[in-house]
């Protein structure tokens, strides 16, 4: 093989799928919400004694047993068996104080079912604290009323900090119960459940600027690539519903605006999660019900969480591809500090009043073929301009295989469209594009999209510097690195197609 | 004659106290040479005025509003990255990316003698265009060397000089180039922004060319703090410093 090939079998290696939905071992069907402790991230799914999924950084995961293993009798507790049965399914969880409240689905012949929870103090199973107690079933359902008590979904209402559960599976109603946070069981087991909606299961509470919204996966599960399987929402002022979707049909009488579909690859997604990371950087986790890409298994993913006209939207994580990348407070384009040549070379219009408006040769797209013979072949600044479709304005964003990665998403490079030239942090925490890109932190890149839709752009890490810092228009023509601040449009960047 | 009526005259220039009366004196030893000044050749610039206290504070938004401005020098009014370049750095008179120039001061320019004159402007801009124009000069094809002195009461790093000009520019501070804007452009607002830099505790001198194609013609600069806020505390002057210029770190 001659070196040219083994060139094309690095670059080869180098990339990853940019469809792939995590990586590492992320088979899973019904996933908790996922939870960061200790800045481990850490998830809980159906199985034998519900095992137990982390990561170091939100991209690679890896399984590590079961909860069950540090239960006493490794089982759920008599109380709940009786209620319920031997499965363990569909769990979910919350910190509240200084305790980790975990409620797993228990049931026997459905709808004869129960919730049962576990109270631990941590989620590090390396810790000497680790240990879960069975703290009995929250809720049941007795297999003839008009419940299915599995699928816990529990929320943080944060108007009063007060605690609540949602459960329920297709059998009757979705229904919610308030907990008490202290205990984590239920705080008037007096009351009746409120029903709140039909038609589905895996359901969950999130909150924002005074609505309470409820997402609900319909549809079928559990088939694969025929399942169908999409995520649902409806939102109220109160926390008790009524939640009516974007038609005004409450979800008690089947409503429900789709938040997430199929789509791409990913076949049946459900069981929503939410993960805020703080900043203004909401994503969210689900599972698919069947990834074509690994030979159409459930697996975990994790996707932006996206706002527009008060509802929840479904971002997409990042793709490869090149593109132009526009500053949202300055309208400039980041670029190579070199000198431009217009598109097509030096030409006039054609004459006033559009005298060529009937023909003209098609002019061909720029690239750094055709201009770059003068550029520097060193370290050269970037800048910004107005984006005039130019070589040196050209950006190829790849994933970088092995190198790690955060919530959703490996690390990227970006480097100048057809050449090696790569966008670096520098020691003064400024920014150059360097020659070539040689893997080393300063040159990966994180890109999270934030809620608006546009996107925070972050080196690994930044010589010299331990805080996060983002790409940041400091000035119209001038990009650097500075802290995120979330209140302001200097660190949104759009990524558009040339 | 109002403070804001921009009038080159060597006799309002013997107002100003202290230091100045030395620019003034200087002034004079060269007037045989000096070319008309705008009084005798062209209308007031409405947005300039003379300096009439030693010192300036930037506005309240940090802009830079004393300068010392030099007459217009032909050019080609290419506005590209390597135009500019060729531009700035070609020699026209000696020391051109050093002097620290006093109001009056004269420099030839091949056959054509050019006079530097401090002003201050009433806007957070300096209207080159008014400047030229006051003075019967070109105002396009034309390229403006303007220096002025930032004092820094102690040293303050982590700060970037932010500028905005018409057309194209060239910045340094303490003689190390920090910002080029090129192409036609109109000014705005922290439009090219320094890396972080050290102001000096003391005098710093600031100095741009600013070359312009045609049309309109004016700049804006201030500093910003490590937290891209306005800069606060320095005063501006351009009475001449007895140091030379030094390296921006």
């Amino acid at each position: 093989m001659n070196r040219a090939l083994c060139g094309l079998c690095a670059t080869a290696v180098l990339l990853v799928s940019p469809l792939m939905a995590l990586d590492g071992d992320i088979g899973m069907h019904d996933p908790s919400t996922v939870v960061v402790h200790d800045g481990k991230f850490y998830a809980y799914g159906t199985g034998n004694g519900l095992p137990i999924s982390m990561s170091d950084d939100g991209w690679t995961w890896r399984r590590a047993g079961t909860l069950m293993q540090a239960v006493p009798g490794g089982r759920p507790g008599p109380d709940v068996l009786a209620r319920g049965g031997n499965n363990t399914w569909a769990p979910d969880l919350i910190r509240s104080g200084d305790k980790y409240f975990v409620y797993y689905s228990a049931p026997g012949t459905q709808p004869k079912a129960a919730i049962g929870l576990l109270v631990g103090k941590t989620l590090d199973p390396s810790s000497s604290d680790y240990k879960w107690e069975d703290s009995g079933p929250v809720v049941w359902s007795d297999g003839v009323e008009d419940s299915n008590a599995i699928d816990p979904g529990v929320f943080r209402d944060p108007t009063n900090g007060s605690l609540w559960l949602t459960y329920g599976s297709y059998f009757g109603y979705i229904r919610l119960v308030e907990l008490n946070p202290k205990t984590g069981k239920r705080l008037y087991p007096e009351r009746k459940p409120i029903n709140i909606a039909i038609n589905g299961e895996a359901s969950i509470m999130i909150f924002r600027d005074g609505w309470y919204y409820l997402l609900v996966t319909h549809g079928s599960c559990c088939a694969g690539a025929n399942s169908s399987y999409n995520i649902r929402m409806g939102r109220a002022k109160k926390v008790t519903g009524p939640f009516i979707d974007n038609m005004g049909i409450d979800m008690l009488q089947g409503g429900g605006k789709l938040f997430l579909g199929s789509g791409g690859r990913y076949v049946g997604p459900g069981h929503f999660g939410l993960l805020d990371l703080g900043d203004g950087v909401q994503k969210f986790s689900c599972h698919y019900e069947a990834d074509l890409d690994r030979g159409g298994i459930s697996v975990l993913d994790i996707r932006p969480l996206l706002w527009r006209d008060g509802w929840p939207v479904a971002g997409e994580n990042f793709k490869e591809g090149t593109y132009q990348i526009e500053s949202v407070r300055t309208g400039t384009a980041l670029e190579l500090a070199v000198q431009g040549t217009p598109v097509g070379g030096l030409r006039g219009r054609g004459g006033r009043g559009g005298a060529a408006a009937a023909g003209g040769t098609p002019i061909p797209a720029q690239d750094a073929a055709q201009v770059s013979a003068n550029w520097p072949s060193g370290a050269v600044d970037v800048r910004m301009s107005p984006y005039m479709l130019q070589a040196q304005q050209k950006w190829t964003v790849a994933p970088v295989a092995n190198a790690g990665g955060y919530p959703g998403s490996p690390y990227f490079k970006i480097t100048i469209a057809g050449t090696d030239r790569a966008l670096t942090a520098t020691d003064d925490q400024e920014l150059a594009v360097l020659a070539t890109f040689s893997g080393r932190p300063e040159q990966l890149w994180r890109i999270d999209q934030l809620t608006d839709g546009t996107y925070r752009v972050m080196p690994k890490t930044t010589p010299n510097s331990s805080a996060p810092l983002a790409l940041s228009a400091i000035g119209s023509s001038t990009p650097t690195l500075a802290r995120f601040t979330p209140d302001n449009d200097r660190q949104r960047w759009l990524f558009k197609t040339p | 004659m109002s403070d804001r009526t921009f009038l080159p005259s060597l006799a309002i220039v013997s107002v100003l106290a202290g230091v100045l009366l030395v620019a003034a004196a200087h002034a004079q030893s060269t007037a045989a040479a000096r070319p008309p000044r705008a009084e005798s050749r062209g209308g007031p610039a409405p947005s300039l005025a003379r300096p009439t206290s030693p010192a300036k504070a930037p506005n309240a938004d940090g802009f830079l509003q004393r300068w010392l401005l030099l007459e217009p020098i032909a050019v080609s009014g290419q506005l590209t990255d390597s135009a500019v370049q060729t531009a700035v750095k070609t020699a026209d008179f000696p020391d051109q990316l050093t002097v620290i120039p006093r109001d009056g001061d004269i420099v030839s320019v091949g056959n054509t003698k050019v006079g530097w004159h401090a002003v201050d402007t009433i806007g957070y801009n300096v209207n080159l265009y008014h400047f030229a124009y006051a003075l019967k000069r070109p105002t396009s094809n034309v390229l403006f060397w303007v220096v002025t002195i930032v004092n820094a009461p102690r040293e303050l790093s982590g700060v970037r000089l932010a500028i905005g000009s018409n057309a194209a520019s060239v910045w340094w501070v303490n003689g190390k180039e920090v910002i080029g804007l090129y192409n036609e452009r109109q000014t705005v607002i922290d439009d090219g922004v320094s890396k972080r830099l050290t102001l000096k505790q003391g005098p710093n001198v600031i100095r741009a060319a600013i070359v312009n194609a045609g049309g309109h013609t004016d700049f804006c600069a201030r500093f910003l703090d490590d937290q891209d806020r306005p800069l606060k505390g320095i005063t501006v002057s351009v009475i001449s410093p007895s140091t030379t210029e030094g390296s921006a770190k």
